[in-house]
């Protein structure tokens, strides 16, 4: 191949950066070289967005070396990036509406440095889109664009800065099939040129289709690497998930009785398309049941349309005996429900907010935290003590929240809806991003509410977690539940087909 | 049990300044560089800053007749603070208060116009109660489509303001018009039933329940399940709807009771010191509201001193204009302090990321 004798256009040397409670990047190298579209696969958290975004000089890394063509550079704003060829396709765009096409592209550009010849940079927008196979208007607004238009406006405008490294970031996350195949073609052409695209993605089959050498990163380190033509979706996935299985001595399940029942629930995402589509699923007293799965299938917005805070188009959910179908994310909290969201600082917890505040917010309306729509002071900090004590949160009462590590938060997040004594508890993604120690300390209270008889539902990326805590592990691929296995003879492979769809074919 | 792995959080900052103290002193600082930012204005315009601003602390402050003026003044300031503060403790950007206070002022004078002849046990509490009624409709008006579809509650509040002002030039100059005014825009002049006791010189008993509504307004957003969700809400819509708050419910409420506020604010100002409906009952108190609350960071009880330090600034801009200074100096003052404590907060939000950040690098040890 090629790929020997070309010089890297960017290598990475020992790319290390730490955000707080976490490692992102543990020392990872990484060599980029013209004509290729290099994969860079890896579950949510496993460091694939910091990397790049310390590539395209939004970050600084804290340790390691970026050499471009063969020089060591100091990237310090996404400027120098540009300057020196590198072009990130964000995953959220970074476009003005109300501004054109052609606007657009010139925007943040250097070269017109004073005089403006609108003319000009319309014909010259229109000829790269021609060069490149990117059909627009460059006098269209961009308001008025599609999702994967605007996408084309993002990729013109990287190729109008003369970027020789092209990065996409999830870049299909956004798209409808036929859209990624158009998408798929540019970047063909793209690479045809003799520039390099990094693709970003945690989808196996689009992975396989477009890259031509894949990178693993796995918890902030290179997993593994291979040339596309020797990877298969079991290899990768065992790449991307780990080998060792951890396994946990533990008591039998005194399995109960049926707590959490939901039934052929369907629901629609934040863009409106069917992210939920016919889920059924049981989870029984003094069970956790794992539901496994790739990042957006529609694990968020099933836990959401459980807990009544997304709105189900169809379908019925019972809690023990009571149907809680379309009732309001209060009655079904106050039937028993506990729930950790994915997003603590956006959701689960209020930043601004101290300790105690956030200590009762699941339980603020009941006494003896307030009686008769008063707030007990003295019962609130009692309360927010106890759920600190118990859980060992490294906190006063009177911080701000926003002042704790994301590890305390998680904690804190975590112990609060434990303290309500929950019937079910759906548990979302609740590690990520958490170092190992604070995700021991979750582990150990949803095995702890297991102990007492509560149904757990726990939904996570992460696999070994899934299979390390789980009685039974479900696959969730399309907003369906595909699979389903008692935990223990649950193969890591079959597990990692029936996530990326492939589950019927073996 | 797996306690050895507990990762205990190091100190990511020693004991420093207390965040109070912080916000205090950048509010200091700001009212401190608008007056030198306006006295460098004063001197270009050949004024003596120094005689200026003097003029305008006798003029707030200087006698008795400038303090009862001064206290006056307050009590509008600080009713329609505390309707702004509610709403915007709710996360609801109201900038309606004026047009609040006037549709309040509205209500009220309605019934001493109408009704002046009821003994005033009656007709005063029956005024406070339309005061209020008449803010709150007009903050739903704004409050409903803002609940129900999302629509943008700054522009709609902003705009009403106006609209009220067009309801009052139609009422002065139509169907409320004093026959006997030679066809001045004023209404008749209330009763005497119609009109608040005064507690001391010109200032009503309007500054009795403006302080009480302080206390109110405090303990309701601070100890009651309410103030809580309000708090939550404004802090955090996401939490508000995981935690299954009641959150159009609580827009409409919020909403409400802010323009309540207002709306007694518009009739203390009729029943207590204009006596009648005319124009221009509000200098701009609703719009004031909003700097007193931002330079109060929310709290009520912060803001009756500065609602007192505002309407100190308003008397004393009057005071200037004899010196022939513009008393548009006193907006300005306004302006300058705004748009300070808006960069000190940003600065201070700015230093303390940078803290932060440094202070967990610290934590992580050799990694960073």
């Amino acid at each position: 191949m090629a790929e020997a004798r070309a010089e890297p256009l960017v290598e990475l040397r020992g790319i290390v950066k730490a955000f707080p409670g976490a490692l992102a990047n543990a020392g990872i190298d990484l060599t980029v070289r013209p004509g290729e579209v290099l994969a860079l696969l890896g579950e949510n958290g496993a460091g694939k967005t910091t990397l790049m975004n310390i590539l395209s000089g939004l970050y600084r890394p804290d340790e390691g070396q970026i050499f471009v063509a063969g020089e060591r550079v100091d990237l310090r704003s996404p400027r120098d990036a540009i300057a020196r060829g590198i072009g990130m396709v964000h995953q959220h765009f970074r476009l003005v509406e109300r501004f054109t096409v052609a606007e657009n592209v010139l925007l943040g550009s250097r070269t017109p440095r004073f005089r403006l010849s609108p003319k000009r940079v319309v014909e010259h927008v229109r000829e790269l889109g021609i060069r490149h196979g990117i059909e627009l208007d460059p006098r269209a607004y961009v308001g008025d664009l599609s999702v994967g238009e605007r996408q084309r406006v993002e990729i013109l405008k990287v190729l109008y800065r003369g970027s020789r490294v092209v990065v996409f970031d999830e870049p299909t996350s956004v798209l409808a099939p036929q859209e990624v195949e158009v998408l798929f073609a540019g970047i063909r052409r793209i690479v045809g040129e003799g520039r390099a695209v990094v693709f970003i993605s945690h989808k196996l089959d689009e992975v396989l289709r477009i890259a031509t050498r894949i990178v693993v990163l796995r918890h902030g380190r290179v997993a593994g690497e291979m040339p596309c033509a020797e990877a298969t979706p079991e290899n990768l996935a065992m790449l991307m998930i780990g080998r060792e299985i951890p396994s946990r001595p533990r008591a039998a399940a005194a399995r109960g009785p049926i707590r959490l029942r939901v039934e052929d629930v369907a629901a629609r995402g934040e863009r409106g398309h069917l992210a939920v589509d016919g889920a059924s699923l049981t989870v029984h007293g003094g069970e956790i049941v794992g539901v496994a799965g790739i990042a957006g299938n529609g694990q968020a917005e099933l836990a959401e349309t459980i807990a009544g805070i997304r709105p189900a188009l169809r379908g019925r959910v019972w809690l023990d005996a009571h149907e809680v179908t379309g009732r309001r994310a209060r009655q079904i909290r106050d039937r028993g429900l506990a729930f950790i969201p994915e997003d603590r600082l956006r959701q689960g917890l209020i930043p601004a907010f101290d300790v105690v505040e956030n200590a009762i917010l699941s339980c603020y309306r009941r006494p003896p935290v307030s009686r008769g729509g008063v707030l007990q002071r003295r019962s609130a900090r009692d309360h927010a003590r106890r759920v600190v004590e118990a859980f060992e949160i490294q906190a006063t009462l009177d911080t701000r929240v926003r002042a704790l590590s994301g590890g305390n938060q998680q904690r804190l997040l975590v112990a609060r809806e434990a303290a309500e004594e929950p019937k079910a508890m759906i548990a979302l993604h609740p590690t990520a991003g958490l170092d190992v120690g604070s995700t021991e300390g979750v582990h150990r209270v949803l095995l702890e509410l297991r102990g007492r008889g509560v149904a757990v539902l726990l939904i996570s990326e992460h696999l070994d977690e899934v299979l390390a805590l789980s009685d039974r592990v479900l696959v969730m691929y399309r907003g369906q539940i595909v699979h389903e296995r008692p935990a223990g003879e649950a193969g890591l492979d079959e597990i990692g087909r029936h996530m990326t769809g492939v589950g019927s074919r073996a | 049990m797996a306690d050895a792995t507990l990762t205990i959080e190091r100190p990511s900052s020693r004991p420093r300044i207390p965040e109070w103290v912080e916000a205090t002193l950048v509010r200091v600082a700001a009212v401190v560089a608008a007056l030198l930012l306006c006295g460098v204005l004063l001197v270009l315009q050949g004024h003596n800053p120094w005689i200026a601003y003097t003029d305008m602390a006798l003029g707030a402050f200087g006698s008795r007749f400038a303090i009862e003026q001064t206290l006056l003044k307050a009590i509008p300031l600080m009713l329609t603070t505390l309707g702004v503060t509610i709403t915007f403790a709710a996360g609801l950007w109201n900038i309606g208060a004026e047009g609040q206070l006037t549709i309040g002022a509205l209500a009220a004078s309605w019934l001493a116009l109408n009704h002046g002849t009821w003994p005033a046990p009656v007709l005063l509490p029956a005024m406070m109660l339309l005061g209020l009624a008449g803010g709150a409709l007009w903050a739903l008006l704004p409050a409903v489509p803002r609940a129900y579809v999302g629509l943008n509650e700054v522009i709609s509040t902003l705009l009403l303001n106006y609209v009220a002002l067009l309801v009052v030039d139609y009422l002065v100059f139509g169907p409320w018009a004093d026959p006997t005014a030679f066809n001045f825009p004023y209404s008749p002049a209330f009763s005497d039933a119609a009109r608040l006791p005064m507690l001391f010189g010109d200032v009503h008993l309007g500054l009795i329940l403006a302080l009480a509504a302080t206390v109110i307004v405090a303990a309701v957003l601070r100890h009651t399940v309410w103030g809580y969700e309000l708090r939550t809400s404004g802090a955090s819509a996401g939490a508000a709807r995981y935690a299954g708050m009641p959150v159009t419910r609580n827009i409409l409420g919020a909403m409400a009771a802010g323009g309540a506020l207002s709306g007694l604010a518009g009739m203390a100002e009729v029943s207590g010191m204009i006596f009648r409906v005319q124009q221009g009952i509000s200098p701009g108190y609703g719009y004031s509201a909003i700097i007193i609350a931002w330079l109060a960071k929310l709290n009520p009880w912060a803001a009756v001193p500065v609602a007192v330090l505002f309407a100190g600034l308003l008397n004393g801009g009057y005071a200037l204009q004899t010196s022939k200074v513009p008393a548009a100096i006193t907006y300005m003052i306004q302006a300058a302090i705004l748009f300070l404590v808006v960069a000190g907060e940003a600065l201070l939000a700015r230093a303390r990321r940078a803290r932060e950040a440094a202070a967990q690098k610290a934590a992580l040890g050799g990694a960073g």
